[in-house]
C-alpha cells in the first residue's frame, strides 16, 4: 500500500509512459478541480434529504444513484473525498516532517543519539501500524484531529530511514567537508546542506504518503473510529452504506471505493514519474 | 533442493539466533506496555467511567472516588503499568469489559480461529502470487503481464474492507453460494468442520486477494531478474525446454528472495485480518480487537496489541531465519 509505482524490468515503450503520466495528470487535476471548485460554486446541499428518492440505481439525474435518504451519492462523494483528501494530505504533512527531522536529526548527530532513533524506529515498526493508529483513535475519541494524529504519528517511519540513508550519503561529499573546513558549524551544515539535499526524497515520500492516509482514514472511520458518521469521508461513505448493501443496493458501496482506488492509481503514476526524475538508475527498483 | 535442507540445517547458529531475538524481544516488548499506558495516560480516556459505564452518570462522587481507589486508578502511571506488567507476567491480563470474561480466555477462545483464516489465506496468496508471477514475468510487456500487473496495483490500492462488502453482496446477496459472515449458520449451536468451511470461503479469499498483489509482484519482479541472470541463461542455451527453464531455474533463484520475505508480512496481514474479521463477523482475534477499541476496553486493547507486537517479532525472526537458510552468505549473526 505504502507506495504503489508502475515499473518494468525493460523500459516500457515510450508511448505508453507519456499515456499513463499524462492520464495520471489529468485524473489527478480533475480531484484537485472537483474538491477545490465543487463544494463552493455548486450550490447544491449535499445534506439534502430526499426521502421520495432513496437508493436510486445510477441514472442520468443521479450517475452514482442516491443513498438511503435521497441524497446524491456523486455529491457525497465529492464531499468525501474533499475530506479525505484534506485528511490524507494534512496526516502525509505531519508524518514528513516527524520522519525528515527524526532522520535528518540521527544521520546529522551519529553515535549514540543515531543508534537511539534507529532503536526507536524498529520499535514503532514492531507494532502494526492500523493496529496502533486503533489504539491511538480509540484512546482519544473519534473526530478529525485523532485520526490525522494517527496515521501521523503511525507512519512517518518510512521516511526517517529514507532521509536517514540520504543525508549519511550526502554527508561524504565534498561540498560537505568544505563546508566543514570553512568552520560552519554543524547546525549550519545540517539546515544549509545536508536538509535542502533530501528534500526531494523527503517530498516525494510525502506525495506516496497521501494516498496511504487516505486509506488509512477510510479503514478507520468504515471501523467507526475514525471521522463521526455524519461527516461524510470516503470512509464513512462506505461504512454508512452497510445497511443498503445488505439489501442488495450495490452503489452507495461500490463508487466510494472507486474515488479510493482511482486517485490512488493517479498519484503512484505521477510519483512513479518523479521518481524515475529524480534518480533514472534505480527504476528497476520496485517499492510497494 | 529439498534433500539438502533437510540434511544441512545448521541447528546451532539458528537456535542461538533465536535465543538472541529473544532477549532483544524483552525490552521491546517492556516498551510497547509501556507506551500503551502512556498513550491512555495522555488521552481523555477515564478508566473510572469506562467501567461503571450508564451507571456512572448516576453515581454520587464518593462512589466514583471509591471505585478510583478500588481500580486502583489513582496511582501514578508508573506503577499502574508495572502492577499490569506483573500480573500479566502471572497470566492475569485483567478483565474485558466488553466481552464480560477474562482477557486471557478472550485471547485463548479466539486465536486459533484468526490462525486458521489467515493461514488459509496467505497459503492462498502465496500459490496464486507465484502462478500469476510466473505467468506474467514470463513475457514481459506482453499482454498477460500487463493484465495481471494492472489488476494486481488496482488491487493493491484498494481498500480489504471494501473488497469484502462487495463480495459480500455478489457471493451471498446476489448469487446466493456462501454465507454472508460469522462461524456457523444461525440458528446452528454447534460447530462442524463443513460449516467452518463454507463459512472460511469468501473472508479467507478476500483476505488472501488483498495479500495477493505485494507477492505477485515480487515473484514478478524477481522471476523476470533471474530470467536474465547468466545460469539460466545457460540453461538456455544448453537447449532446455523453457518450461523447464522457467520453474526449474528462473523461478528457483527468482523465489528465493521472496520467500524469506513471508515472515515480515505479518503486520500487514494483522492489517487485512483487522478489517475482514470485522466485515465478516468472523470470531477471530482482529474482530476483537476493533470491538475492544470501540467500546474502549482498555485491558482488552492492551493485551492484543501486546500480542499482535509478538506476532510481528516472531514474523522478523522467521524472516531472517529463511534469509539465513536461504543465502548462506548472510548467516544468523543478526
Amino acid at each position: 500500500m505504502a507506495d504503489l509505482t508502475w515499473r518494468a524490468t525493460a523500459a516500457p515503450r515510450r508511448s505508453t509512459r507519456t499515456w499513463r503520466v499524462s492520464t495520471s495528470a489529468v485524473v489527478v487535476g480533475l480531484v484537485v478541480l472537483a474538491v477545490l471548485v465543487v463544494p463552493p460554486l455548486v450550490n447544491l446541499d449535499e445534506q439534502a434529504v430526499d426521502l421520495g428518492a432513496k437508493l436510486q440505481p445510477p441514472s442520468w439525474a443521479h450517475p452514482f444513484g442516491t443513498d438511503d435518504v435521497g441524497r446524491d451519492l456523486l455529491l457525497r462523494c465529492v464531499y468525501g473525498l474533499r475530506v479525505s483528501l484534506l485528511v490524507g494530505v494534512v496526516a502525509a504533512v505531519v508524518a514528513t516532517v516527524i520522519g525528515t527531522a527524526v532522520g535528518a536529526a540521527a544521520a546529522a548527530f551519529g553515535g549514540w543519539a543515531d543508534r537511539v532513533v534507529m532503536r526507536l524506529v524498529d520499535l514503532f515498526s514492531s507494532v502494526p501500524h492500523l493496529l496502533l493508529g486503533i489504539f491511538i483513535v480509540a484512546m482519544f475519541r473519534p473526530g478529525v484531529w485523532p485520526v490525522v494524529i494517527s496515521v501521523g504519528l503511525t507512519h512517518w517511519l518510512s521516511t526517517a530511514r529514507i532521509v536517514r540513508a540520504e543525508v549519511l550519503s550526502l554527508r561524504s561529499r565534498p561540498y560537505v567537508d568544505a563546508a566543514i573546513s570553512g568552520g560552519a558549524s554543524r547546525w549550519r551544515v545540517t539546515v544549509r546542506h545536508l536538509v535542502p539535499g533530501v528534500l526531494p526524497q523527503a517530498g516525494l515520500a510525502a506525495v506516496l504518503m497521501v494516498p496511504h492516509a487516505i486509506w488509512h482514514e477510510s479503514a478507520l472511520s468504515f471501523l467507526g473510529l475514525g471521522l463521526p458518521t455524519h461527516q461524510a469521508s470516503l470512509g464513512t461513505l462506505v461504512q454508512s452504506a452497510r445497511g443498503s448493501l445488505l439489501a442488495g443496493d450495490w452503489w452507495p458501496t461500490l463508487f466510494p471505493g472507486l474515488f479510493i482506488i482511482v486517485p490512488t492509481l493517479a498519484i503512484a503514476g505521477l510519483a512513479g514519474a518523479w521518481r524515475e526524475r529524480l534518480n533514472p538508475r534505480r527504476r528497476s527498483e520496485l517499492m510497494l | 533442493m529439498k534433500t539438502t535442507v533437510v540434511r544441512g540445517l545448521p541447528w546451532g547458529a539458528m537456535g542461538r539466533m533465536t535465543l538472541r531475538r529473544a532477549l532483544f524481544a524483552v525490552p521491546v516488548i517492556v516498551a510497547v506496555t509501556f507506551g500503551v499506558f502512556a498513550i491512555a495516560e495522555a488521552s481523555p480516556f477515564d478508566p473510572v467511567k469506562a467501567y461503571a459505564g450508564t451507571a456512572g452518570l448516576t453515581a454520587s462522587q464518593e462512589n466514583l472516588d471509591q471505585l478510583r481507589v478500588n481500580l486502583g486508578v489513582d496511582q501514578p502511571l508508573v506503577t499502574r503499568w508495572w502492577d499490569w506488567l506483573t500480573s500479566a507476567l502471572h497470566g492475569d491480563l485483567g478483565d474485558s469489559g466488553v466481552m464480560r470474561q477474562p482477557v486471557a480466555d478472550v485471547i485463548t477462545e479466539r486465536l486459533g480461529w484468526s490462525v486458521l483464516l489467515a493461514a488459509v489465506a496467505f497459503a492462498a496468496a502465496v500459490l496464486l502470487g507465484t502462478l500469476l508471477g510466473v505467468l506474467a514475468a514470463r513475457r514481459q510487456g506482453g499482454w498477460l503481464d500487463r493484465a495481471v500487473s494492472s489488476l494486481a496495483y488496482t488491487l493493491e490500492a484498494a481498500p480489504p474492507f471494501w473488497l469484502g462488502l462487495l463480495a459480500v453482496w455478489l457471493f451471498a446477496l446476489k448469487l446466493g453460494v456462501l454465507p454472508a459472515g460469522g462461524l456457523t449458520d444461525t440458528g446452528s449451536s454447534t460447530v462442524s468442520a463443513g460449516q467452518v468451511l463454507s463459512h472460511l470461503a469468501l473472508p479467507a479469499a478476500v483476505l488472501a486477494v488483498s495479500q495477493l498483489p505485494w507477492f505477485l509482484l515480487y515473484v514478478r519482479q524477481g522471476v523476470a531478474e533471474a530470467l536474465e541472470e547468466d545460469p539460466v541463461r545457460g540453461a538456455r542455451a544448453r537447449g532446455l525446454a523453457p518450461r523447464t527453464v522457467l520453474t526449474g531455474h528462473a523461478l528457483r533463484s527468482g523465489m528465493l528472495p521472496v520467500l524469506t520475505l513471508i515472515g515480515s508480512r505479518v503486520p500487514e496481514l494483522i492489517t487485512g485480518a483487522l478489517l475482514v474479521e470485522t466485515v465478516f463477523s468472523w470470531p477471530g482475534i482482529a474482530a476483537a480487537t476493533v470491538e475492544a477499541a470501540t467500546s474502549v476496553d482498555f485491558p482488552l486493547l492492551a493485551a492484543l496489541t501486546v500480542l499482535a507486537t509478538v506476532a510481528v517479532l516472531l514474523g522478523n525472526l522467521l524472516a531472517d531465519l529463511l534469509y539465513g537458510l536461504a543465502d548462506p552468505r548472510v548467516g544468523f549473526d543478526g
